[in-house]
């Protein structure tokens, strides 16, 4: 174990986090966990640096406007669960988003000491008070409430469909999550590799919610195995759909259903979800490669190409069409897969995957790219600079996007739908139909797991207000065809 | 958990199983599968619904022991359960009279058949299937698609039952002697691929159901990714029936063959456990 000082730059200020990281020599061939969190003295000397605002720019920052000041007084006076309790009103996955959350450009972000120097390190703060409890075996028991004789139905068990069903479990409804997979978490479960989001984690803050009275259907394919209609027959009085941007994108460019290309959501499902990398303890396999391209710039990318580190890759690239100044990855993550010695290479973007005569990845063509006017998302756009080059690869993982999974929303008629495939919906996560809800990715295209767990709150008090009938519940009043 | 209710073996390396799954049964439509995981370690493996009883809330899978997870579900017995079934899964097939339908079934390609044939029976077709395999025990459920077939040619590779030959032989008398409006072939790879080189040039439509490597089967993972007319296109929520003639069978069996060795690694391991010897009657498809 070491310690390391972890230096990131975002928005031209240098933010230094205290957390403790593994070495990156002995963390990169195992799937333990990377950081390793704050001890209780940095806890309570971090706490002790807040200025407790009055009017605090770090909870407009966040996505569940958690009463920032407040938990983290309750550090300082070392009453740990009093903090965990305060995040719990307003965040039911505090051990998830201590350990996921981009905080660089929400809490930490907005955080007025980072003007001058650094931020109050708040991600680690809530990450610190969560595993406390979770080690402390003093576990937060919550209050049985009285059922208020209602059902509600949510469909996916990610971030967004917890959060609807802990806020609405905790208002008396009778909640029901139906998950396709045969286990819960969604993109926690599938996506998020062990090294940075233990499963046991995950595990424990799904029995929090369970503990509210939740009830979660695992191998429930909603809209194939019970549609929507005969969810509202069996007497759930309004649905939220949580079912996330799973669906892989493509490139589109010759060789892309070579042997050994993967989308990194198929690389990541078979090592996360299956456990491909203790393979063949478990049956699922997963293509061990001596040289990876992973094609992409954000967390799935990342996580991918530390995944394939771990499988036992000798060399892995991240491939990027832009700079490092554009990559929409979590800061920490770009830093621990540095460290961990993965090469970078910016301003490439993939032309062709190239096989051998046994249609074996051989080659990944690319080419080299300037950077010029910023685009509609305001990230300058790269074009080809007119030189290209080759590289060595034998795998090849594509990490550019998911977009919308159409199995359940094709189901749905009338459903109305924006983009490739996104549902509609008004702020409160109110979609076209009566008593249809919805929020995530679903609904915005592939983000974070806290803007789903934002707009899973959001939709919770809509989902109440419609039931207890201060509300229509849809955007425009339409019966379901 | 999915409890196995019936269990039997219908060849010798073929296994049926009636499985009570109330909603995928509720659901089950002709072309339909579900994706099974037998235990905690398993992998997620694909079936075709090959029956399904609304009233009783079963559904009757066959399989063939080939690999690892396969030769595990064939040790399971009757009243043993299932860890996870999802489904109904994938397209159904479109069923309407068509008019004369030849349905060309291979190894247990047939189980797949069977509840199409019933379907397009029930749509007031006219159906020619043909059935193959390599030897005469090979051949399952022969009696029940006598029951819905208004023809039915069996071939063998060694001429123990049936003709002697090809089912490509027997389609192509079918299509030169009737008016043929579609042709659905499920089988081994090879099999689904002469089938469709066949008809093209009679240019009749002709469906395959590709069974390519899946992992979750809901559209999220693109293991099941095919080529079809230089598009690509996921088997599990695009297909798993596709228009034979724009298939790209070379890409498939490539893509299937991709974890040839680490399948036998786990049989290997798993025959060593259970202390079997490996049997010679192995690969049929």
């Amino acid at each position: 174990m070491k310690k390391c000082l972890l230096v990131t730059r975002h928005k031209s200020l240098v933010t230094v986090f205290k957390m403790r990281f593994r070495n990156p020599e002995k963390r990169k061939n195992d799937f333990k966990e990377v950081s390793l969190g704050l001890t209780e003295r940095q806890a309570v000397k971090e706490a002790g640096r807040c200025l407790q605002c009055k009017k605090p720019h770090c909870v407009a920052g966040c996505p569940v406007e958690i009463d920032i000041p407040k938990f983290i007084s309750f550090v300082k006076e070392k009453d740990y669960l009093g903090g965990l309790r305060k995040i719990r009103e307003f965040n039911m996955l505090p051990a998830i988003c201590g350990r996921v959350c981009p905080q660089e450009n929400q809490c930490q972000g907005q955080c007025i000491l980072g003007k001058k120097k650094r931020p109050v390190s708040i991600g680690a703060l809530e990450r610190f008070v969560a595993d406390y409890e979770l080690t402390s075996e003093k576990t937060e028991i919550p209050e049985i409430i009285p059922p208020n004789g209602h059902k509600a139905a949510v469909i996916g068990s990610g971030p967004a469909g917890l959060t609807v069903a802990a806020d609405l479990a905790k208002l008396g409804y009778d909640i029901t999550v139906f998950e396709a997979l045969h286990e819960p978490g969604g993109v926690l479960t599938y996506g998020i590799p062990e090294f940075r989001l233990p499963k046991k984690i995950i595990r424990k803050e799904i029995e929090f919610v369970k503990n509210l009275g939740v009830k979660i259907v695992l191998n429930w394919v909603v809209g194939r195995t019970q549609t929507v209609e005969e969810l509202f027959k069996d007497g759930f009085k309004a649905m939220f759909i949580g079912v996330g941007a799973g669906s892989p994108k493509y490139l589109g460019i010759p060789g892309e259903n070579l042997n050994n290309v993967y989308f990194a959501s198929e690389f990541l499902t078979r090592v996360n979800l299956m456990k491909a990398h203790k393979f063949p303890v478990y049956d699922t396999p997963v293509k061990k490669a001596r040289s990876v391209a992973v094609i992409g710039g954000g967390n799935v990318a990342m996580d991918s190409a530390r995944t394939a580190l771990r499988l036992g890759a000798e060399k892995v690239y991240i491939v990027y069409r832009r700079t490092e100044h554009e990559l929409p990855s979590r800061h920490e993550e770009v830093e621990n897969a540095k460290e961990e010695g993965i090469e970078f290479l910016f301003l490439s973007n993939p032309k062709e995957i190239i096989g051998d005569d046994k249609a074996y990845v051989k080659e990944l063509r690319c080419d080299k790219m300037v950077l010029c006017e910023p685009d509609a998302s305001g990230r300058r756009r790269p074009e080809c600079s007119g030189e290209e080059f080759t590289l060595d690869v034998d795998q090849v993982i594509m990490a550019i996007g998911q977009t919308s999974n159409p199995i359940l929303v094709r189901s749905i008629g009338g459903l109305n739908l924006w983009g490739e495939g996104y549902i509609k919906v008004d702020h409160d996560g109110r979609t076209n139909l009566k008593g249809i809800f919805a929020g995530g990715d679903i609904t915005t295209g592939a983000a974070t797991v806290i803007s789903a767990m934002g707009a899973g709150k959001r939709a919770a008090r809509a989902i109440d207000d419609y039931i207890m009938g201060r509300t229509v519940g849809a955007i425009h009043e339409l019966p379901l065809q | 958990m999915f409890k196995i209710l019936h269990k039997k073996s219908l060849a010798p390396m073929v296994d049926e199983m009636v499985i009570d799954a109330p909603y995928v049964a509720r659901h089950a439509r002709a072309g339909n599968f579900v994706v099974l995981r037998l235990h905690e370690k398993g992998e997620r493996i694909p079936l075709t619904i090959a029956d399904s009883d609304y009233n009783n809330g079963t559904i009757t899978l066959l399989f063939q022991k080939v690999g690892k997870t396969t030769n595990e579900l064939g040790l399971t017995k009757q009243g043993d359960s299932i860890k996870d079934i999802a489904g109904p899964l994938g397209h159904p097939t479109p069923i309407k009279k068509y008019g004369h339908c030849v349905l060309v079934g291979g190894g247990i390609g047939t189980a797949t058949l069977f509840p199409i044939l019933k379907s397009l029976k029930d749509a007031d077709n006219k159906t020619t299937v043909i059935l193959g395999a390599r030897t005469k025990e090979l051949l399952v459920w022969e009696d029940r698609f006598r029951g819905y077939s208004d023809e039915l040619v069996i071939t063998t590779d060694d001429g123990s039952s049936g003709r002697k030959g090809l089912v490509t032989e027997a389609l192509k008398e079918a299509i030169e002697r009737v008016s043929v409006e579609i042709v659905i072939t499920v089988g081994p790879i090879r099999m689904m691929k002469a089938v469709s080189e066949l008809t093209k040039p009679y240019n009749v439509k002709t469906i395959v159901s590709l069974n390519p490597i899946m992992v979750e089967g809901t559209g999220m993972c693109g293991a099941c990714r095919v080529n079809i007319g230089t598009k690509t296109r996921f088997a599990c929520i695009d297909g798993p029936e596709f228009d034979g003639h724009e298939v790209n069978f070379q890409e498939l069996e490539n893509r299937l063959n991709f974890y040839k060795k680490e399948e036998e690694q786990s049989y290997n391991l798993f025959l060593r456990k259970t202390k079997r010897k490996v049997t010679s009657n192995e690969t049929v498809m």
